[in-house]
Protein backbone atom coordinates (compact mmCIF):
# COMPACT_ATOMS: atom_id res chain seq x y z
CA UNK A 1 0.00 0.00 0.00
CA UNK A 2 1.37 3.57 -0.97
CA UNK A 3 1.34 6.75 0.40
CA UNK A 4 -0.64 7.62 -2.70
CA UNK A 5 -3.17 5.29 -2.28
CA UNK A 6 -3.62 5.63 1.23
CA UNK A 7 -4.52 9.78 0.62
CA UNK A 8 -6.96 8.51 -2.71
CA UNK A 9 -8.72 6.04 -0.56
CA UNK A 10 -9.03 8.30 2.35
CA UNK A 11 -10.97 11.27 0.35
CA UNK A 12 -13.03 8.25 -1.52
CA UNK A 13 -14.38 6.75 1.94
CA UNK A 14 -14.55 10.60 3.48
CA UNK A 15 -16.56 11.29 0.35
CA UNK A 16 -18.68 8.20 0.83
CA UNK A 17 -19.42 8.51 4.93
CA UNK A 18 -20.51 12.20 3.96
CA UNK A 19 -22.55 10.65 1.25
CA UNK A 20 -24.44 8.69 3.55
CA UNK A 21 -23.83 11.29 6.54
CA UNK A 22 -25.26 14.47 5.98
CA UNK A 23 -29.03 15.88 6.35
CA UNK A 24 -29.36 18.31 2.99
CA UNK A 25 -29.81 16.05 -0.09
CA UNK A 26 -27.45 18.19 -2.44
CA UNK A 27 -24.60 18.06 0.32
CA UNK A 28 -24.84 14.14 0.18
CA UNK A 29 -24.50 14.69 -3.40
CA UNK A 30 -21.61 16.64 -3.65
CA UNK A 31 -19.88 14.37 -1.20
CA UNK A 32 -20.95 11.55 -3.92
CA UNK A 33 -19.15 13.45 -6.66
CA UNK A 34 -16.10 13.30 -4.15
CA UNK A 35 -16.18 9.88 -4.11
CA UNK A 36 -16.51 9.21 -7.90
CA UNK A 37 -13.23 11.77 -7.95
CA UNK A 38 -11.86 9.41 -5.71
CA UNK A 39 -12.62 6.14 -7.83
CA UNK A 40 -11.21 7.62 -11.11
CA UNK A 41 -7.99 8.77 -8.96
CA UNK A 42 -8.13 4.75 -8.22
CA UNK A 43 -8.15 3.95 -12.04
CA UNK A 44 -5.54 6.28 -12.57
CA UNK A 45 -3.19 5.21 -10.03
CA UNK A 46 -3.75 1.71 -11.06
CA UNK A 47 -2.55 3.02 -14.51
CA UNK A 48 -6.05 2.64 -16.48
CA UNK A 49 -5.60 6.31 -18.03
CA UNK A 50 -9.02 5.55 -20.39
CA UNK A 51 -11.24 4.24 -17.69
CA UNK A 52 -9.63 6.98 -15.36
CA UNK A 53 -10.77 9.88 -17.82
CA UNK A 54 -13.96 8.06 -18.73
CA UNK A 55 -15.27 7.40 -15.30
CA UNK A 56 -14.49 11.38 -14.29
CA UNK A 57 -16.75 12.45 -17.51
CA UNK A 58 -19.56 9.71 -17.15
CA UNK A 59 -19.88 10.32 -13.24
CA UNK A 60 -18.82 13.96 -12.51
CA UNK A 61 -19.73 15.66 -15.71
CA UNK A 62 -23.33 13.42 -16.39
CA UNK A 63 -24.45 11.15 -13.32
CA UNK A 64 -23.72 14.02 -10.73
CA UNK A 65 -25.84 16.36 -12.88
CA UNK A 66 -28.60 13.83 -13.49
CA UNK A 67 -28.89 13.47 -9.81
CA UNK A 68 -29.37 16.53 -8.97
CA UNK A 69 -31.76 17.41 -11.18
CA UNK A 70 -33.66 14.75 -10.10
CA UNK A 71 -33.62 15.89 -6.40
CA UNK A 72 -34.39 19.35 -7.52
CA UNK A 73 -37.56 18.28 -9.40
CA UNK A 74 -38.61 16.37 -6.35
CA UNK A 75 -40.68 18.05 -3.85
CA UNK A 76 -38.55 17.52 -0.57
CA UNK A 77 -35.21 20.30 -1.39
CA UNK A 78 -36.34 22.41 1.80
CA UNK A 79 -32.99 23.39 4.10
CA UNK A 80 -33.09 19.97 6.14
CA UNK A 81 -34.92 16.51 6.15
CA UNK A 82 -37.00 16.33 9.58
CA UNK A 83 -36.58 13.93 11.31
CA UNK A 84 -33.75 11.46 12.30
CA UNK A 85 -31.47 10.73 9.36
CA UNK A 86 -30.12 7.18 10.67
CA UNK A 87 -32.67 4.51 10.81
CA UNK A 88 -34.23 3.23 14.31
CA UNK A 89 -33.41 -0.05 13.30
CA UNK A 90 -29.19 0.55 13.37
CA UNK A 91 -28.24 -1.64 15.50
CA UNK A 92 -29.14 -4.84 13.04
CA UNK A 93 -27.98 -2.63 9.61
CA UNK A 94 -24.56 -2.46 11.50
CA UNK A 95 -24.81 -6.40 11.95
CA UNK A 96 -25.44 -6.96 8.54
CA UNK A 97 -22.85 -4.66 7.13
CA UNK A 98 -20.06 -6.33 9.21
CA UNK A 99 -21.31 -9.96 8.55
CA UNK A 100 -21.03 -9.26 4.90
CA UNK A 101 -17.29 -7.48 5.28
CA UNK A 102 -15.97 -10.33 6.90
CA UNK A 103 -17.44 -12.49 4.47
CA UNK A 104 -15.73 -10.79 1.97
CA UNK A 105 -12.61 -10.72 3.93
CA UNK A 106 -12.35 -13.91 4.30
CA UNK A 107 -13.29 -14.89 0.62
CA UNK A 108 -10.52 -12.34 -0.29
CA UNK A 109 -8.20 -13.21 2.13
CA UNK A 110 -8.40 -16.70 1.18
CA UNK A 111 -7.92 -16.33 -2.47
CA UNK A 112 -4.83 -17.94 -3.73
CA UNK A 113 -4.18 -15.29 -6.56
CA UNK A 114 -2.97 -12.87 -3.49
CA UNK A 115 0.20 -14.86 -3.35
CA UNK A 116 0.72 -13.42 -6.92
CA UNK A 117 3.55 -11.04 -7.34
CA UNK A 118 1.93 -8.11 -9.08
CA UNK A 119 -0.22 -8.13 -12.53
CA UNK A 120 1.53 -8.63 -15.91
CA UNK A 121 2.25 -5.99 -18.23
CA UNK A 122 -1.09 -5.58 -19.80
CA UNK A 123 -1.73 -3.32 -22.97
CA UNK A 124 -4.36 -1.04 -21.51
CA UNK A 125 -3.36 1.95 -23.86
CA UNK A 126 -5.88 3.92 -25.28
CA UNK A 127 -5.22 2.88 -29.09
CA UNK A 128 -5.63 -0.94 -27.90
CA UNK A 129 -8.93 -0.42 -25.86
CA UNK A 130 -10.37 0.81 -29.11
CA UNK A 131 -8.69 -1.30 -31.95
CA UNK A 132 -10.34 -4.35 -29.53
CA UNK A 133 -14.30 -2.45 -28.91
CA UNK A 134 -14.51 -2.23 -32.92
CA UNK A 135 -13.02 -6.26 -33.46
CA UNK A 136 -13.35 -8.67 -30.36
CA UNK A 137 -16.42 -6.64 -28.72
CA UNK A 138 -17.99 -4.99 -31.57
CA UNK A 139 -21.29 -7.08 -30.87
CA UNK A 140 -21.51 -6.40 -27.25
CA UNK A 141 -21.05 -2.48 -28.23
CA UNK A 142 -23.69 -2.34 -30.60
CA UNK A 143 -26.09 -4.15 -28.65
CA UNK A 144 -25.33 -1.13 -26.26
CA UNK A 145 -25.65 1.45 -28.70
CA UNK A 146 -29.18 -0.16 -29.32
CA UNK A 147 -30.36 -0.09 -26.46
CA UNK A 148 -29.25 3.72 -25.16
CA UNK A 149 -31.06 4.60 -28.82
CA UNK A 150 -34.48 2.97 -27.51
CA UNK A 151 -33.86 4.62 -23.99
CA UNK A 152 -33.42 7.89 -26.04
CA UNK A 153 -36.11 7.78 -28.47
CA UNK A 154 -38.46 6.65 -25.59
CA UNK A 155 -37.38 9.66 -23.25
CA UNK A 156 -38.17 11.80 -26.33
CA UNK A 157 -41.42 9.84 -27.13
CA UNK A 158 -42.74 10.79 -23.30
CA UNK A 159 -41.50 13.95 -23.76
CA UNK A 160 -42.72 15.13 -26.88
CA UNK A 161 -46.89 15.43 -25.27
CA UNK A 162 -45.35 17.50 -22.54
CA UNK A 163 -43.76 19.92 -25.12
CA UNK A 164 -46.89 20.24 -27.63
CA UNK A 165 -49.19 21.57 -25.15
CA UNK A 166 -46.37 23.85 -23.68
CA UNK A 167 -46.21 25.19 -26.96
CA UNK A 168 -49.46 25.85 -27.52
CA UNK A 169 -49.73 27.38 -23.60
CA UNK A 170 -46.62 29.36 -24.71
CA UNK A 171 -48.94 30.79 -27.97
CA UNK A 172 -51.61 31.39 -26.08
CA UNK A 173 -49.69 33.61 -23.61
CA UNK A 174 -47.78 35.43 -26.18
CA UNK A 175 -51.63 36.09 -28.36
CA UNK A 176 -52.66 37.28 -24.97
CA UNK A 177 -49.45 39.83 -24.60
CA UNK A 178 -49.81 41.51 -28.07
CA UNK A 179 -53.93 42.20 -27.23
CA UNK B 1 13.53 29.37 -28.77
CA UNK B 2 11.62 26.21 -27.61
CA UNK B 3 15.25 24.66 -27.52
CA UNK B 4 16.43 27.47 -25.45
CA UNK B 5 13.14 27.23 -22.97
CA UNK B 6 13.89 23.27 -22.36
CA UNK B 7 17.77 23.54 -21.71
CA UNK B 8 17.17 26.28 -19.07
CA UNK B 9 14.89 24.04 -17.44
CA UNK B 10 16.75 21.46 -18.18
CA UNK B 11 20.05 23.38 -16.72
CA UNK B 12 18.40 24.65 -13.46
CA UNK B 13 17.16 20.64 -13.01
CA UNK B 14 20.88 20.21 -12.44
CA UNK B 15 21.42 22.36 -10.50
CA UNK B 16 19.04 21.10 -8.47
CA UNK B 17 19.72 18.17 -5.69
CA UNK B 18 18.05 14.57 -6.78
CA UNK B 19 15.32 14.75 -4.56
CA UNK B 20 13.91 18.21 -5.43
CA UNK B 21 14.54 17.20 -9.23
CA UNK B 22 10.84 16.00 -9.95
CA UNK B 23 8.21 18.15 -7.83
CA UNK B 24 10.71 20.90 -9.35
CA UNK B 25 10.57 19.64 -13.02
CA UNK B 26 6.63 19.72 -12.65
CA UNK B 27 6.92 23.23 -10.72
CA UNK B 28 8.77 24.47 -13.99
CA UNK B 29 6.55 23.36 -16.66
CA UNK B 30 3.01 24.76 -14.27
CA UNK B 31 4.62 27.96 -13.91
CA UNK B 32 4.79 29.11 -17.14
CA UNK B 33 1.26 28.19 -17.71
CA UNK B 34 -0.51 30.20 -15.44
CA UNK B 35 1.78 33.30 -15.20
CA UNK B 36 1.14 32.99 -19.25
CA UNK B 37 -2.82 32.74 -19.45
CA UNK B 38 -3.09 34.94 -15.93
CA UNK B 39 -1.10 37.93 -17.81
CA UNK B 40 -3.20 37.11 -20.55
CA UNK B 41 -6.37 37.50 -19.19
CA UNK B 42 -5.36 40.81 -18.01
CA UNK B 43 -4.16 42.15 -21.09
CA UNK B 44 -7.79 40.82 -22.79
CA UNK B 45 -9.92 42.76 -20.36
CA UNK B 46 -8.19 45.48 -21.44
CA UNK B 47 -8.33 44.44 -25.32
CA UNK B 48 -11.97 43.60 -25.01
CA UNK B 49 -12.53 46.97 -23.41
CA UNK B 50 -11.07 48.99 -25.67
CA UNK B 51 -12.13 46.60 -28.53
CA UNK B 52 -15.95 46.93 -27.33
CA UNK B 53 -15.12 51.01 -27.50
CA UNK B 54 -14.50 50.68 -30.79
CA UNK B 55 -17.51 49.27 -32.26
CA UNK B 56 -19.37 51.29 -29.82
CA UNK B 57 -18.18 54.65 -30.92
CA UNK B 58 -17.10 55.41 -27.61
CA UNK B 59 -13.11 55.59 -26.09
CA UNK B 60 -13.44 52.67 -23.62
CA UNK B 61 -10.76 52.54 -20.56
CA UNK B 62 -7.98 55.64 -20.88
CA UNK B 63 -7.48 57.39 -17.41
CA UNK B 64 -4.98 54.60 -16.08
CA UNK B 65 -1.59 54.64 -17.23
CA UNK B 66 -1.07 55.37 -21.26
CA UNK B 67 -4.20 54.60 -23.08
CA UNK B 68 -4.96 53.08 -20.07
CA UNK B 69 -3.65 50.06 -20.23
CA UNK B 70 -2.79 49.49 -16.53
CA UNK B 71 -6.95 49.51 -16.02
CA UNK B 72 -6.16 45.56 -15.52
CA UNK B 73 -3.74 46.41 -12.61
CA UNK B 74 -6.36 48.91 -10.74
CA UNK B 75 -8.89 46.36 -11.45
CA UNK B 76 -7.56 43.45 -9.33
CA UNK B 77 -6.59 45.93 -6.80
CA UNK B 78 -9.94 46.89 -6.74
CA UNK B 79 -11.31 43.65 -6.59
CA UNK B 80 -8.89 42.61 -4.03
CA UNK B 81 -9.58 45.12 -1.50
CA UNK B 82 -13.21 44.95 -1.99
CA UNK B 83 -15.46 43.55 0.48
CA UNK B 84 -16.24 39.94 0.44
CA UNK B 85 -20.42 39.89 1.29
CA UNK B 86 -21.79 36.55 1.88
CA UNK B 87 -25.51 36.50 2.11
CA UNK B 88 -26.57 35.44 5.54
CA UNK B 89 -28.76 32.63 4.46
CA UNK B 90 -26.09 31.02 2.11
CA UNK B 91 -24.52 27.62 2.16
CA UNK B 92 -21.28 29.47 3.90
CA UNK B 93 -19.16 26.44 2.81
CA UNK B 94 -20.63 25.44 -0.49
CA UNK B 95 -20.43 29.29 -1.51
CA UNK B 96 -17.13 29.55 -0.05
CA UNK B 97 -15.72 26.54 -2.20
CA UNK B 98 -17.57 26.91 -5.63
CA UNK B 99 -15.30 30.04 -6.96
CA UNK B 100 -12.19 28.48 -5.82
CA UNK B 101 -12.78 24.71 -7.42
CA UNK B 102 -13.93 26.52 -10.96
CA UNK B 103 -10.37 28.03 -11.05
CA UNK B 104 -8.99 24.68 -10.98
CA UNK B 105 -10.45 22.33 -13.71
CA UNK B 106 -9.89 25.30 -16.11
CA UNK B 107 -6.16 25.37 -15.19
CA UNK B 108 -5.82 21.94 -15.77
CA UNK B 109 -7.44 22.39 -19.24
CA UNK B 110 -4.00 24.00 -20.33
CA UNK B 111 -1.63 20.96 -19.27
CA UNK B 112 -2.35 18.36 -22.30
CA UNK B 113 -1.86 21.63 -25.08
CA UNK B 114 1.35 21.75 -27.12
CA UNK B 115 2.66 25.01 -27.21
CA UNK B 116 5.76 24.38 -29.44
CA UNK B 117 7.87 21.32 -30.01
CA UNK B 118 8.70 19.32 -27.24
CA UNK B 119 6.73 22.16 -25.11
CA UNK B 120 3.51 20.14 -23.63
CA UNK B 121 3.15 19.87 -19.93
CA UNK B 122 2.19 16.97 -20.30
CA UNK B 123 1.87 14.52 -22.85
CA UNK B 124 -0.73 12.60 -21.86
CA UNK B 125 -1.95 9.52 -24.44
CA UNK B 126 -5.47 9.95 -23.93
CA UNK B 127 -4.86 13.85 -23.48
CA UNK B 128 -7.76 15.21 -25.58
CA UNK B 129 -10.03 13.10 -22.68
CA UNK B 130 -8.67 14.92 -20.29
CA UNK B 131 -9.47 17.83 -21.49
CA UNK B 132 -13.12 17.07 -21.87
CA UNK B 133 -13.64 14.93 -18.55
CA UNK B 134 -12.05 17.86 -16.77
CA UNK B 135 -14.29 20.40 -18.61
CA UNK B 136 -17.59 18.49 -17.54
CA UNK B 137 -16.71 18.95 -13.67
CA UNK B 138 -17.35 22.87 -14.32
CA UNK B 139 -21.41 22.17 -14.92
CA UNK B 140 -20.89 21.04 -10.91
CA UNK B 141 -19.32 23.54 -9.72
CA UNK B 142 -21.21 26.45 -11.69
CA UNK B 143 -24.43 24.63 -9.87
CA UNK B 144 -22.90 24.74 -6.19
CA UNK B 145 -22.29 28.66 -7.01
CA UNK B 146 -26.07 28.68 -7.92
CA UNK B 147 -27.51 27.10 -5.47
CA UNK B 148 -25.87 27.86 -2.79
CA UNK B 149 -26.25 31.54 -2.66
CA UNK B 150 -30.04 30.64 -1.98
CA UNK B 151 -30.86 33.59 -4.13
CA UNK B 152 -34.02 32.43 -7.09
CA UNK B 153 -31.89 34.62 -9.64
CA UNK B 154 -28.59 32.90 -8.67
CA UNK B 155 -30.24 29.74 -8.96
CA UNK B 156 -31.93 29.86 -12.36
CA UNK B 157 -28.88 31.64 -13.66
CA UNK B 158 -26.85 28.61 -12.54
CA UNK B 159 -30.01 26.14 -14.39
CA UNK B 160 -29.52 27.98 -17.74
CA UNK B 161 -25.92 27.60 -17.48
CA UNK B 162 -25.70 23.86 -16.92
CA UNK B 163 -28.81 23.11 -19.68
CA UNK B 164 -26.87 25.02 -21.89
CA UNK B 165 -23.46 23.55 -21.19
CA UNK B 166 -24.14 20.16 -21.29
CA UNK B 167 -26.29 20.81 -24.49
CA UNK B 168 -23.32 22.56 -26.43
CA UNK B 169 -20.88 19.80 -24.66
CA UNK B 170 -22.31 17.79 -27.51
CA UNK B 171 -21.50 19.31 -30.59
CA UNK B 172 -18.49 20.19 -28.76
CA UNK B 173 -17.05 16.59 -29.00
CA UNK B 174 -18.95 15.34 -31.61
CA UNK B 175 -16.89 17.96 -33.98
CA UNK B 176 -13.90 16.96 -32.14
CA UNK B 177 -14.28 13.54 -32.74
CA UNK B 178 -13.74 13.69 -36.45
CA UNK B 179 -10.25 14.80 -36.15
CA UNK B 180 -9.44 12.21 -33.84
CA UNK B 181 -10.52 9.44 -36.50
CA UNK B 182 -8.60 11.32 -39.07
CA UNK B 183 -5.59 11.60 -37.03
CA UNK B 184 -5.94 8.11 -35.55
CA UNK B 185 -5.04 8.99 -31.59
CA UNK B 186 -6.43 11.00 -28.72
CA UNK B 187 -2.94 12.49 -28.02
CA UNK B 188 -3.14 16.04 -28.80
CA UNK B 189 0.67 15.46 -29.49
CA UNK B 190 0.18 13.29 -32.66
CA UNK B 191 -3.06 15.49 -33.64
CA UNK B 192 -0.81 18.48 -34.50
CA UNK B 193 2.24 16.28 -35.82
CA UNK B 194 -0.16 14.52 -38.30
CA UNK B 195 -0.62 18.65 -39.58
CA UNK B 196 3.05 19.23 -40.69
CA UNK B 197 4.13 21.05 -43.90
CA UNK B 198 1.95 24.30 -44.29
CA UNK B 199 -1.54 25.26 -43.92
CA UNK B 200 -3.07 23.11 -46.69
CA UNK B 201 -2.38 20.60 -44.17
CA UNK B 202 -4.11 21.91 -41.64
CA UNK B 203 -7.59 20.19 -40.47
CA UNK B 204 -9.15 23.08 -41.58
CA UNK B 205 -8.17 23.60 -45.04
CA UNK B 206 -10.55 19.98 -45.97
CA UNK B 207 -14.50 20.57 -46.12
CA UNK B 208 -15.00 18.53 -43.37
CA UNK B 209 -12.18 20.07 -41.10
CA UNK B 210 -13.85 23.75 -41.76
CA UNK B 211 -17.37 22.84 -41.45
CA UNK B 212 -15.82 20.65 -38.08
CA UNK B 213 -13.94 24.17 -36.89
CA UNK B 214 -16.84 26.54 -37.63
CA UNK B 215 -18.68 23.61 -35.25
CA UNK B 216 -15.91 23.91 -32.92
CA UNK B 217 -16.15 27.63 -32.40
CA UNK B 218 -19.82 28.14 -31.65
CA UNK B 219 -19.91 25.47 -29.33
CA UNK B 220 -16.95 27.14 -27.33
CA UNK B 221 -18.16 30.38 -27.19
CA UNK B 222 -21.37 28.66 -25.73
CA UNK B 223 -19.53 26.54 -23.54
CA UNK B 224 -18.28 29.55 -22.14
CA UNK B 225 -20.95 31.35 -21.59
CA UNK B 226 -19.72 34.06 -23.95
CA UNK B 227 -21.67 36.79 -25.88
CA UNK B 228 -23.91 35.86 -28.05
CA UNK B 229 -24.76 32.82 -25.86
CA UNK B 230 -24.72 34.65 -22.35
CA UNK B 231 -27.94 34.09 -21.55
CA UNK B 232 -26.77 32.18 -17.86
CA UNK B 233 -25.11 35.60 -16.66
CA UNK B 234 -27.53 37.96 -19.10
CA UNK B 235 -27.24 41.18 -17.06
CA UNK B 236 -30.80 42.60 -18.23
CA UNK B 237 -32.92 39.49 -17.28
CA UNK B 238 -30.61 37.48 -14.00
CA UNK B 239 -28.46 40.64 -13.09
CA UNK B 240 -25.58 38.22 -13.07
CA UNK B 241 -26.71 34.49 -13.06
CA UNK B 242 -24.78 32.10 -10.56
CA UNK B 243 -22.40 35.03 -9.71
CA UNK B 244 -25.14 37.29 -8.63
CA UNK B 245 -24.17 36.54 -5.04
CA UNK B 246 -20.38 37.12 -5.18
CA UNK B 247 -18.17 39.97 -4.24
CA UNK B 248 -14.74 41.04 -4.36
CA UNK B 249 -12.35 38.70 -5.07
CA UNK B 250 -14.61 35.50 -5.59
CA UNK B 251 -16.37 37.26 -8.30
CA UNK B 252 -13.17 38.13 -10.05
CA UNK B 253 -12.49 34.22 -9.92
CA UNK B 254 -15.24 33.44 -11.78
CA UNK B 255 -14.42 36.23 -14.32
CA UNK B 256 -11.02 34.58 -14.41
CA UNK B 257 -12.25 30.71 -15.03
CA UNK B 258 -14.63 31.50 -17.64
CA UNK B 259 -12.23 33.65 -19.69
CA UNK B 260 -9.26 31.04 -18.87
CA UNK B 261 -12.32 28.86 -19.86
CA UNK B 262 -12.41 30.14 -23.35
CA UNK B 263 -8.62 30.55 -23.51
CA UNK B 264 -8.16 26.57 -23.27
CA UNK B 265 -11.00 26.06 -25.97
CA UNK B 266 -9.35 28.40 -28.25
CA UNK B 267 -6.11 26.34 -27.40
CA UNK B 268 -7.40 23.40 -28.27
CA UNK B 269 -9.33 24.76 -31.53
CA UNK B 270 -5.91 26.08 -32.62
CA UNK B 271 -4.31 22.54 -31.90
CA UNK B 272 -7.25 20.44 -33.57
CA UNK B 273 -7.65 22.68 -36.68
CA UNK B 274 -5.62 24.93 -36.89
CA UNK B 275 -2.01 23.24 -37.09
CA UNK B 276 -1.04 23.73 -33.54
CA UNK B 277 2.13 25.71 -33.43
CA UNK B 278 3.08 25.02 -37.07
CA UNK B 279 3.94 27.72 -39.68
CA UNK B 280 1.74 28.53 -42.25
CA UNK B 281 4.06 28.06 -44.71
CA UNK B 282 7.76 25.63 -44.41
CA UNK B 283 9.52 28.17 -45.41
CA UNK B 284 8.66 30.55 -42.30
CA UNK B 285 9.60 27.58 -40.16
CA UNK B 286 12.47 29.58 -38.30
CA UNK B 287 9.77 31.72 -36.43
CA UNK B 288 9.85 30.17 -32.79
CA UNK B 289 6.85 27.40 -33.17
CA UNK B 290 5.32 29.07 -29.64
CA UNK B 291 4.82 32.57 -31.96
CA UNK B 292 2.84 30.74 -34.29
CA UNK B 293 0.43 29.20 -31.50
CA UNK B 294 -0.19 32.68 -29.70
CA UNK B 295 -0.36 34.45 -33.14
CA UNK B 296 -3.10 32.26 -33.94
CA UNK B 297 -4.57 32.19 -30.49
CA UNK B 298 -4.62 36.28 -30.56
CA UNK B 299 -6.65 36.42 -33.84
CA UNK B 300 -9.00 34.19 -32.39
CA UNK B 301 -9.43 36.32 -29.09
CA UNK B 302 -9.78 39.14 -31.60
CA UNK B 303 -12.68 37.35 -33.29
CA UNK B 304 -14.35 36.36 -30.18
CA UNK B 305 -14.45 39.94 -28.90
CA UNK B 306 -15.53 41.00 -32.63
CA UNK B 307 -18.84 38.89 -32.14
CA UNK B 308 -19.27 40.02 -28.50
CA UNK B 309 -19.35 43.51 -29.78
CA UNK B 310 -21.59 42.96 -32.90
CA UNK B 311 -24.20 39.99 -32.51
CA UNK B 312 -27.29 40.56 -29.71
CA UNK B 313 -28.65 38.03 -27.29
CA UNK B 314 -30.13 34.77 -28.15
CA UNK B 315 -33.16 33.54 -26.70
CA UNK B 316 -33.62 30.41 -24.34
CA UNK B 317 -35.22 28.92 -27.11
CA UNK B 318 -33.45 29.65 -29.99
CA UNK B 319 -30.25 28.68 -28.15
CA UNK B 320 -31.31 25.00 -27.93
CA UNK B 321 -32.82 24.87 -30.91
CA UNK B 322 -29.62 25.98 -32.52
CA UNK B 323 -27.48 23.20 -30.49
CA UNK B 324 -29.93 20.48 -30.72
CA UNK B 325 -31.83 20.64 -34.35
CA UNK B 326 -28.80 22.03 -36.14
CA UNK B 327 -25.14 21.11 -34.36
CA UNK B 328 -25.29 18.15 -33.46
CA UNK B 329 -27.07 16.38 -37.21
CA UNK B 330 -24.58 18.88 -38.70
CA UNK B 331 -21.62 17.54 -36.96
CA UNK B 332 -22.79 14.19 -37.17
CA UNK B 333 -23.05 14.97 -40.92
CA UNK B 334 -19.21 15.68 -40.64
CA UNK B 335 -18.97 12.58 -39.57
CA UNK B 336 -19.83 11.02 -42.81
CA UNK B 337 -18.31 13.93 -44.76
CA UNK B 338 -14.89 12.79 -42.74
CA UNK B 339 -15.49 9.13 -43.65
CA UNK B 340 -15.81 9.84 -47.52
CA UNK B 341 -12.87 12.55 -47.36
CA UNK B 342 -10.88 9.37 -46.14
CA UNK B 343 -11.69 6.99 -48.86
CA UNK B 344 -11.78 9.13 -51.30
CA UNK B 345 -8.06 9.66 -51.27
CA UNK B 346 -8.09 12.85 -49.58
CA UNK B 347 -7.50 14.65 -53.36
CA UNK B 348 -9.79 16.57 -56.12
CA UNK B 349 -12.66 13.58 -55.92
CA UNK B 350 -13.27 14.01 -52.46
CA UNK B 351 -13.48 17.55 -52.62
CA UNK B 352 -15.97 16.54 -55.47
CA UNK B 353 -17.98 14.10 -53.07
CA UNK B 354 -17.59 16.32 -49.62
CA UNK B 355 -18.90 19.74 -50.33
CA UNK B 356 -21.90 19.40 -51.75
CA UNK B 357 -22.80 16.77 -49.03
CA UNK B 358 -21.62 19.42 -46.02
CA UNK B 359 -23.33 22.30 -48.07
CA UNK B 360 -26.88 20.71 -48.76
CA UNK B 361 -27.34 19.50 -45.07
CA UNK B 362 -26.29 22.97 -44.14
CA UNK B 363 -29.01 24.82 -46.22
CA UNK B 364 -31.20 22.03 -45.45
CA UNK B 365 -31.14 22.02 -41.96
CA UNK B 366 -31.15 25.81 -41.86
CA UNK B 367 -34.07 26.04 -43.34
CA UNK B 368 -35.77 23.25 -41.30
CA UNK B 369 -34.17 25.20 -38.36
CA UNK B 370 -36.49 28.71 -39.21
CA UNK B 371 -39.48 26.65 -40.61
CA UNK B 372 -42.84 27.61 -39.09
CA UNK B 373 -41.22 30.23 -37.51
CA UNK B 374 -42.50 33.96 -39.06
CA UNK B 375 -39.85 35.85 -39.47
CA UNK B 376 -40.71 39.11 -40.13
CA UNK B 377 -39.87 43.21 -39.10
CA UNK B 378 -40.25 42.79 -35.40
CA UNK B 379 -43.14 45.29 -33.68
CA UNK B 380 -41.95 48.07 -30.90
CA UNK B 381 -44.91 47.51 -28.53
CA UNK B 382 -43.06 51.10 -26.57
CA UNK B 383 -39.99 52.09 -28.34
CA UNK B 384 -41.63 53.34 -31.47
Amino acid sequence: MTFSFAIIAFITLIGAVGALAFRQIVHSVLCLAITFTGVAMLYLQLGAQFLGFAQFLVYIGAVTILILFAVLLTKNTGPTISGQVYSASWVSGVGVGVSVFVCLAWAILRTPQLDRLAAEETNSTVKAIGLSLMSDYVIPLEVIALLLTAAMVGAIVIAMNETSTQTTMQGANHEKGLK
Amino acid sequence: MEALLIAIKARILELAPEFLQFPLGHLLSITPVISVFAGIFALTTWIERKGLGRIQNRLGPNRVGPVGILQPVADGLKMIFKEDVVPRSADKIVHFLAPILLVIPTMLAFSVIPYGNRLVPIDLDAGILFFFAIGGSAELIVFMAGWSSRNKYAMLGAMRAIAQMISYEVPLILSSIVVIMMAGSLSLVDIVAVQTGGFWNWHVATPWGFVGFLLFLTAALAESNRSPFDIPEAESEIIAGHMTEYSGFKYALFFLAEYLGLFAMTGLAITLFLGGFHAPFPFLNWVPAPLWFFGKFAILVALFIWIRGTLPRLRMDQLMGLAWKFMIPMSLITFAAGATWHYAGKGLLAWILCTPMLLGSYVYLGTALTKGQKVSKRVYRFAD
